[in-house]
């Protein structure tokens, strides 16, 4: 009750603030992410968040001329949380995805990676068709286009969700599941690193564009499209003034943006 | 004969008792109708977003949910009870070594949170496989389901070791002196004169931790068990509907006042011998 109490005074506050920062010179705007999410958005053990949406954030900011401070929110919440104002926008790697779009308004894409699948080193598995994975057990974080993915195209196959993408690594290494489906660029990232060494990336998966949409945008309120409109000039500007690149370059050895 | 000759004269009506509108009455009224809007509120939440293709989708995937809680549950706290039998008789014992351990394990499981014992099992077993193989146990914590029964269980029988061992020492002293002064072995004395006395005093408190129980074991969810809440959080990861968190506090709700009047009814029958 008290910290709930607390937490209110402060979202107050914050309200407060950002009221105050409307009528100001410079807008405030408050970015919701998740910080679970290596290498996209993690968030540090000194509490500090980094990650390719991070920078990426703070690049789209500065190109918007506006003040913007971070909070994290757990996955399976933050689409609420952003309607019940909790933060303007959510930068988390989110697909932009039909079922969403219900919820909330996008900007364009600013990156677009396909889904694959990993599974343990000394795993028995050749390839990642449906067939060849019948029976097996999967795991996926729950909320997620690749967990939607995996129920459609691996009907065949058990699948298990999870809160946050450090659980199924555990228990991928651990062995209690035979594979997991993530974006291939977090995958990779992860059995590069000691944690996965168990682990391999079996195949990449083709993207379902019913499922997996076009790709990761940045969320606002369903009646704020103004501010999704100025998040998608951003990331075009960044993109020409080499600012993207500068942040792709330093996260990865190939152009996550994808297809125009 | 006597005649009576004079009636009494009608007393006048007793004086309206005065029922002055206070503060507290004022509050109390102000706090009901509150209730009631919230009531309605809901309820027109449930008639408004009634959704038919939500219910065909999702309605199934409830009721497969609803009875894995049932079953984690009722099977947790048979297995439970069993294992609270000789913690409670350490619990009483005058061996130092047995009372120290039974307090421990009750202490460990009564201070620390389900939540965090789940994860110790589920996570931090996990990370012994080979270990756990080599004793052939891996097969069990390998599933989601096992943990969650294996910690539902060892969390419950510290309780129910209190709650049976509160009871049996709640039996006044003269009961055990009364069935020695009949001549009556201690075995015979236990199970026909101090246990029934003991349970009915461990009842109510035995109904609370089922009921503690069925709302606890919704931590499971995380541990990626599809139990009634881990269905919930599934459908509201579809649909961003908040209706499916009201439908799962509706099947909680349900299940825990069924076994109110269960319990209700079992005291009214146990206890018929002591109403007067």
């Amino acid at each position: 009750m008290k910290i709930s109490a607390r937490l209110f005074a402060a979202a107050s506050v914050a309200a407060l603030s950002l009221f105050a920062g409307a009528a100001s010179a410079q807008e405030k705007l408050v970015i919701g992410t998740e910080g679970a999410y290596p290498p996209f958005n993690v968030l540090e053990s000194n509490g500090e968040l980094t990650g390719f949406d991070i920078d990426i954030a703070k690049a789209l900011c500065t190109e918007m001329k506006v003040e913007c401070t971070f909070v994290t929110n757990d996955w399976d919440g933050i689409i609420p949380a952003l309607q019940s104002k909790k933060f303007d926008a959510i930068i988390a790697s989110m697909s932009i995805t039909p079922e969403r779009k219900e919820q909330v308004g996008f900007s364009k894409k600013y990156y677009n990676t396909p889904p694959a699948i990993a599974v343990p080193k000394d795993s028995d598995l050749k390839d990642a068709s449906p067939a060849s994975l019948k029976g097996k057990t999967l795991g996926a974080q729950g909320s997620t286009t690749h967990s939607n993915y995996t129920e459609k195209h691996f009907p065949d196959s058990e699948l298990k969700l999870y809160p946050t993408a450090d659980e199924y690594k555990l228990d991928v290494t651990n062995g209690r599941i035979d594979g997991v489906v993530d974006d291939i660029v977090v995958l990779s990232e992860w059995v590069k690193s000691d944690a996965g060494s168990c682990c391999k990336i079996l195949a990449p998966l083709p993207i379902d564009p019913e499922i997996n949409g076009e790709g990761a945008g940045i969320a606002v309120r369903k009646d704020e499209m103004a501010l999704a409109d100025k998040f998608s000039a951003a990331i075009l500007a960044i993109r020409a003034n080499g600012e993207y690149k500068k942040i792709n370059d330093k996260y990865f050895d190939f152009d996550v943006y994808g297809d125009k | 004969m006597s005649v009576i000759n004079e009636l009494i004269p009608p007393r006048p009506a007793p004086a309206v008792l005065e029922r002055p509108l206070t503060a507290a009455k004022v509050v109390g009224m102000g706090v009901l109708v509150l209730w009631a809007i919230l009531a309605m509120g809901l309820l027109s939440m449930v008639i408004e977003g009634w959704d038919p293709a939500k219910f065909e989708r999702y309605g199934p995937r409830y009721l497969n949910g609803l009875w894995t809680t049932i079953s984690l549950v009722g099977i947790s706290i048979v297995l439970g009870a069993i294992l609270s039998l000789p913690i409670a008789f350490a619990r009483m014992s005058k061996n130092r070594v047995l009372n120290a351990i039974a307090y421990a394990y009750v202490y460990v499981f009564r201070s620390t949170p389900l939540l965090a014992q789940l994860f110790l099992i589920y996570y931090g077993l996990g990370s012994f496989r080979p270990q756990l193989e080599s004793v052939g146990l891996w097969w069990f914590f390998r599933e989601a389901w096992y943990c969650g029964l294996f910690s539902l269980t060892i969390n419950t029988a510290a309780y129910q070791a209190e709650i049976l061992r509160g009871a049996i020492q709640s039996v006044p002293r003269g009961q055990h002196e009364g069935a020695a002064a009949l001549g009556i072995s201690k075995r015979i004395t236990f199970l026909k004169v101090i246990l029934p006395q003991a349970l009915i005093v461990a009842l109510r408190p035995y109904g609370n931790e089922i009921i503690l129980m069925i709302k606890g074991s919704a931590v499971v969810a995380i541990v990626t068990v599809f139990d009634l809440m881990g269905e919930t959080r599934y459908a509201f990861s579809r649909t961003f509907d908040y209706q499916t968190y009201l439908w799962a506090a509706i099947f909680y709700l349900s299940m825990v006042e069924a076994l109110r009047h269960l319990w209700a009814f079992l005291e009214r029958r146990l206890t018929r011998h002591l109403t007067r």
